[in-house]
């Protein structure tokens, strides 16, 4: 990135200062405002009655009783929107080969998951609606479920869409060297594991919730929405409604944690839209924690075969793995449900030098939930397949678990290079970020105390991970594949009259504090106090267009943009400045929101009444002075694919071995996320996201009975990561910015869901491995422990 | 995940609430601490057409040292428990069990009555009960009655409780205080309902040998389950003797054991056998 010369080390520098974000008072205040908390005038509530079978026809719907019950309005089927909503389809032309069926919002003929909208009720309350359901007969014709993804493939399944020849939404496979040769040298060692990963979920605090509100006099939609791709959903609901995009305006303000579940196109937000339009009224739709389970995406769920060729010195041979995965039965849209398994493919081993490497994923359609992209898309899979096959290979040939990959990472200094699977990769540091972390959690002296403890019958363990994470996505992503999903953002910054600065900005806040960073870097460009930077984000009609947030890239994407606009600003003030002051704008500078001389740092001019001089009294101007004090710039990444963040992470666990419980007593991760703009906010994206990843690792698995039933839908049968069992999380940096950017900021969100997982199999294992028990299925849960001890007490 | 519509009565006085509940009984629920209750109403799967509010009534909620036990008013919350010294000097049981009931929020208003009369499998506080000796006291228009908690629970939300019944107090029998107690539980998250746990009860202090142990299990059947079997085998063992408490705290098969969502029935046996032996080391 060339064109901008930025000192990040100036005295009152506010990038990689550690400030409390602005609009936490705000929402500890319980001032936030969630799309629940409007109201609108003559606004209903939608009430989806959901199919309570996971295959079926629909035979009949009778909604007579529903129509007459009180505080009803009307009530929708699939017939009824059919021709108001165009189908949509999860497929993207860079994803060769990837089929799935047309989708309605509300099923029409036939239900395919248990949780499928089938009619919708609206009425004045919630809680009218749901006493109306209860009204409404809907009878089905149950068909045969596919419910096991592993057989969902098998010539004896039924087949879940007419037309289709099987139950296979995509396949991939990468084949890099010679994988066979690697395999059968008989001086390597082989491992060979079955790895399964639960389906799981995101569970946001604030669950899907929208209001759609349309005017017929202009024919405009308006949708508050809580997610993190406001200008996706403008182009969707446009499309699938028959509006124009401009008539379409999407807010998604305050919202309560997304996880990627909010990047979806669901069918009830649609259908939402859809009967605004059709009824000329507002319509909420909030959905509860029950629903939440049914109908949010579900993600994971992999069934891996692989196996890891290793030299007796140590170096990594060959790797080779099958992966199956079931998504549903849709692919989801737009964004596709194959993008997880491609992720798996092109991440597996991308830390290591692997000189043969082949895999192969296969997607499939079954009668369940739909599987769609959630934080950390793949990582988990696809570093827990590696970095675990990796220690059982070390434990094989008596290596250590560091020393193994000391031997096998990649140098830091021989970037730019290629993944095993051909990413493009630089700016990587995993032999530092693993130096740092041996020293930070004092390893050694974990050793030393794991032998000890084990004389007691305490069995402890050590895992660890070296990771990577795609951040800062290029088009490469989703625009090649034709979504209409931008990879650049956009940012306008602005001098008020008062003073002030405003920002508005294409990435949206989560709650994950976008706007606290994106405030941070334009106070810093700008020389203001961080208290006088507003920012707008989240809505279509008042800022730049772009992408939102998701692949960890409101901080380097949407941080770049803002950073090049505050520039670009600053340049016009002191342009403004120099008209004003009668000096070349060289010699000034912004200091404490007062433009001063750049060398002395007198002040000359307050950035007030440079701006009421602009704005008010132009008469004291050259007419040929045109000053203007507002400049946007859009920003997207060119160099690469994506831009790759690496980090090294260690879980240090007890297993219970009459109990099968776990728990982890300390997690150490050390992340490369280029510069860091807030280390408080980084450090807890990470922490967070260690939490989400231990969930993955040891409690979190939406259940599903044989006939396709999910078993768990509430939070007491659901287990998410608490707070009385989390370990204290150590976190640690190193800087490696990215020369992509003048900020050089890399994507922090996803490494700790992407990494944790992978670390707390290791460190399971390693507490077991001496008694001869290994477990590769996530969640690891006391009663999986348990059976892999009494299996080895059989073998014995 | 909205309650169905329900009428809302709050008496002032027993006598009223009995009144009210003696027409149409099976329709109406009393609603003390509403923990599980309005989770329940509002996930659809209670649907009372009326609620009798406890909250109104004082008498409930006093803890009163009688002749001989001491008497808890059925809403008692558990932070009204915890926070009680003369519950901690009837039996120490008490404080080892509370801090695993849910979480703070849930038991300042989660009551004891409203525990017993939800019976529900995995909750702690029927085992506790039992385990004590105690008795629920149970009163309608027809009467009072005092029913001992080891008769009290029939199966999964299923009590000795008639629908037109309230239950007006726990009693702890005075020879609740010479017991020394045990308690172990497994959750996985603390706070959750275990998936196995016990609580145990016997009057060997003096001897330094079991007496008359009481083996109460929870979370792993439809109701508390006594383990007989562990309890006889426990008769005369020395309570140093791990050996013998081990084999003693295997001695389940008798029992059957229920699977959740989980868990194996085999696990559950497994599982509740660990936490026996846990419990009766510590004692």
């Amino acid at each position: 990135m060339t064109g901008v010369k930025f000192d990040f080390d100036k005295p009152t520098k506010l990038i990689g200062q550690p400030e409390a974000r602005l609009d936490a008072k705000r929402l500890l205040h319980g001032r936030g405002r969630f799309v629940d908390d409007i109201q609108l005038p003559r606004m209903l509530h939608a009430y989806f009655i959901r199919s309570p079978i996971a295959h079926g026809k629909i035979v009949s719907i009778n909604t007579s009783g529903a129509m007459d019950a009180d505080g009803v309005v009307n009530v929708f089927t699939g017939k009824d929107l059919e021709n108001v909503v165009e189908p949509y389809v999860g497929v993207l032309s860079h994803l060769a080969g990837l089929r799935s069926p047309p989708q309605a919002p509300v099923a029409i003929d036939c239900v395919k998951w248990q949780g499928e909208p089938v009619a919708v009720v609206l009425a004045h309350s919630r809680a009218q609606a749901e006493d109306a359901a209860e009204l409404i007969e809907i009878e089905y014709d149950e068909l045969p479920a596919v419910v096991d993804m592993e057989k969902a493939l098998d010539e004896s399944c039924p087949l879940i869409h007419a037309g289709y020849d099987s139950n296979l939404a995509w396949q991939r496979t990468v084949d890099v060297g010679d994988v066979s040769s690697a395999f059968s040298n008989p001086d390597n060692f082989v491992v060979k594991k079955r790895f399964k990963f639960g389906r799981h979920t995101g569970v946001t605090l604030e669950p899907r919730t929208s209001i759609a509100e349309y005017d017929p006099s202009d024919d405009q939609l308006t949708v508050w929405y809580s997610g993190q791709a406001p200008h996706m959903m403008q182009f969707i609901f446009a499309k699938h409604l028959g509006l124009l995009e401009e008539n379409v305006r999407v807010i998604s303000q305050d919202v309560g944690g997304s996880f990627g579940i909010k990047v979806h196109t669901y069918g009830d937000e649609v259908a939402v839209a859809a009967i605004a339009k059709l009824l000329g009224r507002p319509i909420k739709f909030t959905a509860d924690r029950y629903e939440s389970f049914m109908s949010d995406i579900h993600a994971r769920d992999h069934v891996v075969d692989a196996r890891m060729a290793i030299s007796a010195s140590g170096q990594i041979v060959g790797l080779e793995f099958d992966d199956v995965t079931g998504i549903g039965p849709y692919s989801m849209y737009p964004r596709t449900s194959a993008i997880e398994a491609n992720q798996v493919l092109n991440l597996t081993g991308a830390p290591y030098v692997i000189p043969n490497y082949r895999a192969t994923s296969k997607v499939v359609f079954q009668n369940k939930n739909l599987m769609c992209q959630y934080r950390a898309v793949g990582h988990p899979i696809a570093m827990a397949i590696c970095d675990c096959l990796l220690e059982e290979a070390a434990a094989h040939i008596q290596m250590d678990p560091v020393e193994v990959r000391r031997i096998n990472l990649m140098a830091d200094n021989s970037y730019p290079r290629t993944s095993a699977s051909g990413m493009k990769l630089d700016e990587l540091s995993h032999q530092a970020a693993l130096n740092k972390l041996i020293e930070m959690m004092d390893y050694n002296s974990l050793r030393a105390d794991q032998l000890e403890q084990r004389k007691d019958g305490v069995f402890r363990g050590i895992g660890f991970v070296s990771m990577v994470e795609v951040t800062n996505p290029s088009p490469m992503f989703y625009g090649i594949g034709g979504a209409p999903i931008a990879s650049q953002d956009g940012a306008t910054v602005r001098l008020d009259a008062g003073g002030g600065i405003h920002v508005s900005s294409s990435v949206t806040e989560q709650g994950q504090g976008t706007n606290a960073i994106l405030a941070q870097i334009v106070a810093d460009v700008l020389g203001v106090d961080l208290a006088r930077v507003k920012v707008t984000t989240g809505d279509t009609k008042t800022t730049p267009y772009g992408g939102g947030t998701w692949a960890s890239r409101g901080a380097g994407i949407g941080g770049e943009a803002a950073l090049l606009a505050a520039n670009a600003l600053k340049e016009q003030i002191l342009d403004a400045a120099s008209v004003i002051l009668q000096a070349k704008p060289s010699e000034l500078d912004i200091k404490n929101g007062q433009v001063v001389d750049a060398k002395t740092f007198v002040e000359k001019m307050n950035l007030s009444d440079l701006a009421r001089t602009v704005y008010y009294r132009g008469n004291e101007l050259p007419d040929e002075a045109k000053p203007e004090l507002v400049a946007t710039r859009h920003y997207r990444v060119t160099d690469a694919p994506f831009v790759f963040t690496n980090g090294a992470m260690a879980a240090h666990v007890e297993v219970d071995i009459e109990t099968g419980f776990v728990k982890v007593l300390d997690f150490w991760a050390v992340e490369d996320c280029g510069r860091v703009i807030n280390p408080l906010l980084v450090d807890e994206q990470i922490r967070g996201g260690v939490v989400q990843g231990i969930g993955g690792a040891l409690y979190e698995e939406c259940l599903y009975s044989d006939e396709g039933q999910l078993l768990n839908t509430s939070l007491a049968d659901y287990l998410v990561p608490m707070a009385s069992e989390m370990p204290d999380i150590h976190v640690a940096h190193i800087e490696t910015p990215t020369k992509s950017s003048v900020l050089g900021a890399k994507g922090a969100g996803e490494a700790g869901t992407g990494g944790a997982p992978a670390a707390v199999m290791n460190a399971v294992n390693d507490a077991l491995r001496h008694l001869g028990v290994t477990i590769y299925q996530m969640p690891m849960t006391p009663e999986r422990i348990l059976s892999a001890l009494a299996e080895t007490k059989t073998d014995n | 995940m909205k309650a169905p519509e329900f009428t809302y009565e709050r008496p002032t006085e027993i006598s009223e609430a009995l009144a009210i509940i003696a027409q149409d009984a099976h329709e109406k629920a009393f609603l003390a601490g509403g923990q599980s209750l309005l989770p329940m109403m509002n996930f659809r799967l209670a649907a009372p057409k009326t609620l009798i509010d406890l909250g109104g009534l004082k008498d409930l909620k006093e803890i009163v040292a009688v002749e001989d036990g001491l008497r808890i008013g059925a809403t008692v919350t558990y932070s009204e428990l915890g926070a009680s010294a003369l519950v901690s000097e009837f039996s120490q049981v008490f404080d080892s069990v509370l801090p695993h009931i849910a979480h703070s929020a849930i038991r300042n208003r989660g009551t004891i009555g409203g525990s017993v009369a939800l019976a529900d499998p995995a909750a702690e506080m029927p085992a506790v009960l039992i385990a004590l000796g105690a008795s629920v006291e149970l009163a309608s228009q027809r009467g009072t009655r005092f029913v001992p908690a080891d008769e009290f629970f029939h199966g999964l939300y299923l009590t000795e409780r008639s629908d037109d019944e309230l239950v007006l107090s726990v009693f702890i029998p005075n020879s609740s205080r010479s017991l020394s107690t045990g308690f172990y539980e497994l959750a996985r998250r603390h706070g959750d309902y275990a998936i196995a746990g016990v609580c145990i009860s016997d009057d060997s202090r003096p001897s330094g040998s079991f007496n008359a142990p009481k083996v109460v299990l929870f979370g792993v059947s439809d109701r508390p389950l006594r383990a007989k079997s562990v309890e006889e085998s426990l008769v005369g063992v020395a309570r140093n003797d791990t050996r013998k408490i081990r084999s003693a705290s295997e001695a389940l098969s008798d029992l059957v054991f229920d699977s959740d969502l989980h868990n194996s029935q085999d696990t559950k046996q497994r599982l509740a056998s660990v936490c026996v032996r846990r419990a009766l080391e510590a004692m």
